[in-house]
C-alpha cells in the first residue's frame, strides 16, 4: 500500500493514467480492436514530442519568462539542412544528423546570444529569432531535394517486437537526461537557477554559462528532431515543426514541470507525449469533425493544468 | 556579470544615477516607438513618395486597425504580467461569428460575443484562483477558439454586415481613417488605463500585487477586469477585421497573436511589472502594420524574406531600447 501512495505523490504519474484511461475508453470503443497497434502508432509519434518536450522542459525550468518559441522555425530549417545535407544517399545520413544537430545548436546558441546582449525577455528574443530562421529556411528550402535516403526512412519505422525501435532510443536518452537533470552539475544548476537566479549566482553557479548550455540544447534537441520527422514523414517541409510549438510546452506542464521554474519532471514528458497522441487517436476513432476535435483538445489540457493546479505562491 | 531578473520582484531597488540623467533617458525611452515609427514612414517617403498621401495612407494601413485593437487586447493581460496566446485563434473566432450570425441574427450574435468576453472573464478568474500559468491556459483556449471558428464557419465565406462595412469604409475630410481611428484607440485606452484611479489599481496589479493586496484591493477582480478587456478589444479587433475583408475564414486572425506581442514590446511594453503604454502599444501595431509588407515592398525585398524583416525589425528596436535603458543606470 505504501509504495501505492508514494507512487500516487509523483507528480507525473497522472498524464501515465491520463494516457492509459484514453487508451482504454479507445479499445473500449473499438471493442478490443487495433489496441497494440495504437501503442505502437502512439510510441513512434510521441518521441518526436518527447525530444522537443524534454528541451524545452530544461528552458521552461530556468525560470519565469523562459520558454523557446523559435522551435517550430528551428525543426523545420533543420529538416531541411538533414536532408540536403543526405541528398538522399544512405552513406550521408550520419553526416545529415550531424549537420542537423549543428544548425539546431547554433540557432540556440543566437536565441541565447539574443537575450543576452540585448537583455530582453527569452519570449520575444526567440521569436524575434524564429521569424528571422522561418525566412531562412523558406529561401533555403526551395526547389530542394527534399526526400530522406531511402535508409534513413527505413530506420525511422524501425520496429523490434512491436515497439519502435526509434521510441527505444528515446527512452535512453530520457534516461540520460533525467540523470543529467538530477545527478550531474548541470542540471543541478539548470534547478538551481530556476528556484532563485540570484541565490545561484551568488552560491557561484555560472548562470551565463547554463543558461547559453541550456538554449544551445534546446536547440540542438529541436534540430535532431526536425531531421528524424524528415525521414518519418518522407520528407521536409517548412510547416513540418509547427504544431511542436504548442506541443512541447503543452507536454512540458501536463507532464508535472514547474512553469514558475526550478523544479522539472522528465517521466512526466513520456506521460504527457503519449497521452496527447492517444488524445487525438482516441478523438479520430469516434470520428468527430476537425472543429469538435480541437475543442476538446483545448478543454482537456485546460482541464488538466486546472485539476493539476499551479503551485501556492511562495511570498 | 550580473544576472538579470526574470522573477517578479517586488519593490526593485531605486537606481542610484543622478535624476535629470535617468529623467532624459526615460523620456528617450518612451519617444522610442514614435521614432520607429518615424524611421519607417521616412523610407517609405523616401523610396515611394507618392504613397504619402491621403489614399497611400488608407491603402497601406488598411489593416492596422484590427492589428492596433489586438495589439491593446494584449496589452491588457500584459499590463497584469499575463500573456495571452490565444489572440489570434480569438479573433479569427469572433471574425466568423461577425461573418455569419451576427449578419443572419443579430441577437444571437450579439449573445455569442458578449458571452465570449464573459469566458475572458473567468479565465482571468480561472488563472488568478488556481495560481495557473496564463501561458498554458491560453495555449488551451487557443485550440478551442479555432475549434469553434471551424464548426462556426466550416469553409471560408460569410459576409460582413451591411452597417460594420460602412463604418470601416468611412472616408473622413482630411485624415485618412486608419490614422483616425488609430488616434481614437490610444487616446481612449490611454485615458482610461493611465489616467483614472481603477488603471492605476489594474496597472499595479501586474506591477507590484503584494502592495495592492495589502492596501485591500482585490487582485481577483483586477485580473478579471483585465482579462474581460483583453476579451472586448479581441472583439472589437475581429469586427474591424472583418468590416475590412467582408468575409471570413477560420484562419484570418492566426497570425494576430504573435503580432501583437510584438506590437506591445515594439510599443515600450516589458513583459513583466505592469509596465506598458497604450500609445506606444499603437504605434507599435502601426510600425508593424507598415513594415509588415508596405515598407518591404518599395524596398524590393522578396516575399521569402519580409517574416525575417520583421524579426530583424523588432531586434533593432530592442537593440536600440537597451542601448537607452544603459543610460538609464
Amino acid at each position: 500500500m505504501a509504495s501505492v501512495r508514494t507512487l500516487l505523490e509523483k507528480p507525473w504519474i497522472w498524464s501515465f493514467v491520463g494516457a492509459l484511461v484514453v487508451w482504454l475508453a479507445t479499445i473500449a470503443f473499438t471493442g478490443g480492436y487495433g489496441a497494440g497497434g495504437m501503442v505502437t502508432a502512439a510510441l513512434s509519434l510521441a518521441v518526436f514530442t518527447v525530444i522537443v518536450g524534454v528541451g524545452q522542459m530544461f528552458v521552461i525550468t530556468l525560470g519565469p519568462g523562459n520558454v523557446d518559441l523559435s522551435l517550430p522555425a528551428n525543426i523545420g530549417l533543420a529538416s531541411a539542412v538533414a536532408m540536403k545535407v543526405m541528398g538522399g544517399s544512405d552513406s550521408m545520413i550520419v553526416v545529415g544528423l550531424l549537420a542537423a544537430l549543428a544548425c539546431g545548436a547554433a540557432i540556440g546558441a543566437i536565441n541565447y546570444f539574443l537575450i543576452w546582449a540585448l537583455r530582453i525577455p527569452p519570449i520575444i528574443a526567440t521569436l524575434s529569432a524564429s521569424f528571422i530562421i522561418q525566412s531562412v529556411d523558406i529561401s533555403f528550402g526551395r526547389g530542394l531535394q527534399i526526400k530522406p535516403p531511402p535508409g534513413f526512412a527505413d530506420f525511422t519505422n524501425w520496429q523490434f517486437l512491436g515497439i519502435p525501435v526509434l521510441a527505444m532510443l528515446t527512452v535512453v536518452f530520457t534516461i540520460g537526461a533525467a540523470l543529467a537533470l538530477q545527478r550531474m552539475i548541470y542540471g543541478r544548476s539548470v534547478l538551481a537557477i530556476g528556484q532563485n537566479i540570484r541565490a545561484a549566482w551568488l552560491a557561484g553557479v555560472d548562470v551565463g554559462r547554463i543558461r547559453f548550455l541550456t538554449y544551445t540544447l534546446c536547440g540542438a534537441l529541436g534540430g535532431i528532431d526536425g531531421a528524424l520527422l524528415a525521414g518519418y514523414f518522407r520528407g521536409a517541409n517548412v510547416d513540418i515543426g509547427n504544431e511542436y510549438l504548442l506541443a512541447s510546452i503543452a507536454v512540458v506542464v501536463i507532464g508535472g514541470t514547474s512553469v514558475a521554474g526550478g523544479k522539472a519532471n522528465v517521466p512526466g514528458v513520456w506521460g504527457a507525449g503519449l497521452f496527447l497522441v492517444l488524445l487525438l487517436t482516441m478523438l479520430n476513432t469516434f470520428g468527430v469533425s476537425a472543429g469538435v476535435r480541437l475543442v476538446l483538445t483545448g478543454l482537456i489540457i485546460v482541464g488538466v493544468i486546472t485539476a493539476a493546479g499551479g503551485e501556492k505562491a511562495v511570498r | 556579470m550580473r544576472p538579470e531578473m526574470t522573477a517578479i520582484t517586488p519593490g526593485t531597488a531605486p537606481r542610484s544615477s543622478p535624476r535629470g540623467n535617468a529623467a532624459r533617458a526615460r523620456m528617450l525611452r518612451s519617444l522610442l516607438p514614435a521614432l520607429s515609427l518615424a524611421l519607417v514612414l521616412i523610407a517609405i517617403a523616401w523610396l515611394n513618395p507618392r504613397a504619402i498621401s491621403y489614399f497611400g495612407f488608407n491603402l497601406m494601413l488598411n489593416l492596422a486597425i484590427p492589428i492596433a485593437l489586438a495589439t491593446i487586447a494584449q496589452m491588457f493581460v500584459i499590463a497584469g504580467n499575463e500573456l495571452d496566446l490565444s489572440i489570434g485563434t480569438f479573433v479569427g473566432f469572433v471574425g466568423c461569428v461577425t461573418a455569419t450570425w451576427l449578419r443572419d441574427a443579430p441577437l444571437i450574435g450579439v449573445l455569442v460575443l458578449l458571452g465570449s468576453i464573459g469566458v475572458y472573464a473567468l479565465l482571468g478568474a480561472l488563472i488568478h484562483l488556481r495560481n495557473l500559468p496564463s501561458i498554458v491556459v491560453t495555449l488551451g483556449m487557443s485550440f478551442v477558439w479555432q475549434g469553434l471558428a471551424i464548426l462556426v464557419l466550416p469553409k471560408p465565406g460569410g459576409k460582413a454586415p451591411d452597417w460594420l462595412l460602412s463604418i470601416m469604409s468611412f472616408k473622413p475630410p482630411y485624415i485618412p481613417f486608419p490614422i483616425l481611428a488609430a488616434l481614437l484607440i490610444a487616446v481612449v485606452v490611454h485615458f482610461g488605463l493611465m489616467r483614472t484611479s481603477y488603471g492605476v489599481i489594474l496597472r499595479g496589479s501586474g506591477g507590484n500585487a503584494a502592495a495592492l493586496r495589502r492596501a485591500g484591493w482585490s487582485l481577483l477582480r483586477a485580473k478579471i477586469a483585465l482579462f474581460a478587456l483583453t476579451g472586448l478589444f479581441g472583439v472589437l479587433s475581429g469586427m474591424a477585421l472583418i468590416g475590412i475583408t467582408t468575409s471570413a475564414d477560420a484562419n484570418i486572425g492566426n497570425g494576430y497573436t504573435l503580432l501583437s506581442i510584438a506590437g506591445v514590446i515594439l510599443g515600450g511594453g516589458e513583459f513583466v511589472g505592469g509596465r506598458v503604454s497604450p500609445i506606444g502599444a499603437v504605434l507599435g501595431a502601426l510600425t508593424l502594420a507598415l513594415a509588415a509588407s508596405p515598407l518591404l515592398t518599395f524596398m524590393h525585398i522578396p516575399p521569402d524574406w519580409q517574416v525575417a524583416a520583421n524579426g530583424a525589425i523588432l531586434i533593432i528596436v530592442l537593440a536600440a531600447r537597451v542601448l537607452i535603458s544603459r543610460r538609464e543606470r
